[in-house]
């Protein structure tokens, strides 16, 4: 057992819940010392919290609104040395299932000292891979993660218009400005189909961004058509190939 | 008591024909045509002489039915109060005795046997009464479904859980929030578990819905807001209006679980109660939130208390939902039932 008190995270969105885990920590300390470095009632405060100090482990409850429990585990394993992540749930029987399969440890709600101390003995410091991870969770993400200088911030995912491949990075294109994400095209419409349409092998537009479409180069024979973007005057081009998909997807 | 018993029988209230319900009505005229028709095509050989022997008959039927018809709309009330084999018989009596008052009207077109009519009469009486008999076993499972329903999928584990996990998180703190907690959620269970085939006041209904919101406070705290929009009427006479019983409670559940949790600030639930004309309105608002994730027993609950409103009430209780203006609401009508009658 390590002599330094592990230093603890709690994520629930729910006042109680966060206080019953302070205070069955409380309980096992002295046999399992912890430190609680701070409460946070989500997975965006939690990650703000982690940009000003270090955590050994994360208790993550897996149901909370702006960002669940499992993408918080998703951005904290694209961080060097992220900190182990223990999720906590009330009842789901899909997750529970996916958890195991997963080998991720969760603690069911209401949780029991035994238990938690048995989780704080053998934390599991290496989260699984992404695409393990998004098997935990039904829904989509709500953010990409970018780094930047260091940094890691939060992208919401309702703020992005278009993505654009360019060689080895993605371009996530927001009204104010671009992002470099760490992921492929390829990814993200699988993760987005409703929200991200692909218009062009190196272009997927956010279906709520799209003004209209448009005909240019008329008279060459070789038509095409251009995706016209909402209060922007940039044009995006539609590959022939995409056409008849996007055509079908927008009702024109 | 009725509740100690553990043997369920039918249930009392849909085995019979309510006969005062438009729904009831219109399947007993177009059934009784249906077989008038089936009648003249299974008797008639020639096409040419189908279409007067469709009048003919037509002639015939339409008269005893519009008087049954009538008859047991006034009579209602007391074939009710009946056993169910006196009921039975009492509608039997009631189809003979429009045939033979009618047939002085009837058969100065015809010289017809009033023997052949009465059995004809008594047939399709028979049959029809075997239909809602059908029809009311056809629904019924729905019935002792919404039990099983309310404990296990409805009535969410996960509701279940984070309660008891709620009131462990504030029992070191403030035990006496904690005792009220417990003792919410007992009386929730306790009506969850019972028998809930029959009608109950409406003012029960409410109630037990306030013990549920109170419970999902003490976890969600001030991100739950409700608002009762509630006009019982003078001297409170719409709280002893019989509903189904568990009506409005998932509804409520269903807006906290899609409404409330998932949003970061808080989320208000609007539920009305007012009566229109005939009708009581129930309607339970709360503020969608887009999120593709639509849990599928969302539309489990609501597609059971869609069923029960069939049983109940026929064609004269609705569940509507629709989402616009980023609420999504769910709108109930039924026709009311007052405990006296």
């Amino acid at each position: 057992m390590t002599a330094l008190p592990l230093r603890v995270l709690i994520v629930d969105d729910e006042a109680p819940a966060r206080n019953r885990l302070r205070d069955v920590l409380g309980d096992i300390a002295e046999t399992h010392p912890a430190r609680i470095v701070g409460m946070a009632s989500n997975g965006v405060e939690a990650l703000r919290l982690l940009e000003t100090s270090e955590v050994d482990v994360v208790l993550a409850d897996i149901r909370m609104p702006a960002m669940d429990g499992v993408e918080l585990a998703r951005h904290l394993a694209r961080r060097e040395n992220p900190p182990a992540v223990i999720f906590t749930t009330a009842f789901d029987e899909y997750a529970v299932q996916a958890f195991d399969v997963a080998a991720v440890d969760y603690l069911l709600k209401p949780v029991r000292a035994g238990r938690l101390a048995k989780a704080l003995e053998k934390l599991k410091r290496i989260l699984p891979a992404d695409d393990v991870l998004v098997t935990l969770a039904p829904g989509e993400r709500q953010h990409f993660s970018v780094t930047e200088r260091g940094r890691i911030l939060l992208l919401p995912v309702t703020d992005v218009r278009y993505l654009k491949a360019e060689q080895k990075y993605v371009t996530a294109c927001t009204q104010d400005r671009d992002y470099l994400l760490d992921e492929t095209l390829m990814q993200i419409e699988q993760e987005f189909p409703e929200r991200f349409l692909r218009i062009h092998r190196s272009c997927l537009v956010a279906r709520t961004a799209i003004a209209g479409v448009e005909r240019v180069g008329e008279g060459d024979g070789e038509g095409r058509w251009d995706v016209l973007l909402r209060d922007s005057d940039e044009h995006l081009p539609v590959s022939r190939r995409q056409w008849p998909v996007l055509r079908q997807a927008l009702g024109v | 008591m009725e509740s100690i018993k553990q043997k369920l029988g039918p249930p009392a209230y849909a085995a019979r024909p309510d006969f005062r319900n438009l729904g009831v009505i219109l399947r007993l005229l177009l059934a009784v045509n249906l077989l008038a028709v089936l009648t003249v095509l299974v008797r008639v050989d020639d096409p040419g002489m189908l279409l007067p022997e469709l009048v003919l008959m037509a002639g015939r039927v339409e008269l005893p039915l519009f008087l049954s018809v009538l008859l047991l709309y006034s009579l209602a009330l007391r074939l009710h109060a009946l056993t169910a084999e006196w009921s039975f018989a009492g509608v039997c009596g009631v189809a003979l005795v429009s045939v033979v008052l009618t047939w002085p009207l009837v058969q100065e077109s015809e010289g017809g046997s009033l023997f052949r009519s009465l059995g004809w009469a008594l047939g399709a009486t028979l049959l029809c009464l075997l239909y809602f008999d059908y029809r009311s076993r056809l629904f019924s499972p729905a019935l002792t479904e919404a039990r099983l329903l309310a404990l296990t999928a409805r009535i969410r584990p996960h509701f279940l859980f984070n309660t008891l996990n709620g009131v462990l998180g504030v029992i070191r703190t403030d035990p006496l929030r904690a005792e009220r907690g417990l003792e919410e959620l007992a009386d929730l269970f306790r009506v969850f578990m019972r028998d809930n085939r029959e009608l109950v006041p409406l003012g029960d209904e409410i109630a037990l819905c306030k013990r549920y919101l109170e419970l999902e406070k003490l976890r969600l705290g001030e991100r739950l807001r409700v608002r009762w929009e509630v006009s019982l009427g003078a001297d409170d006479e719409l709280a002893r209006a019989l509903v189904p019983a568990l009506l409005l409670q998932p509804l409520v559940e269903n807006a906290v679980y899609h409404g409330v949790e998932p949003r970061l600030d808080a989320g208000e639930v609007v539920v009305r109660v007012a009566q229109q004309g005939r009708d009581l309105l129930l309607e339970v608002d709360n503020e969608a939130v887009a999120q593709a994730s639509h849990h599928a027993g969302n539309n489990m609950a609501l597609d059971n208390i869609r069923e029960r409103l069939m049983l109940f009430y026929d064609l004269e209780g609705r569940l509507e939902s629709d989402c616009s203006k980023g609420r999504y609401c769910v709108r109930i009508r039924l026709p009311i039932r007052s405990s006296s009658a």
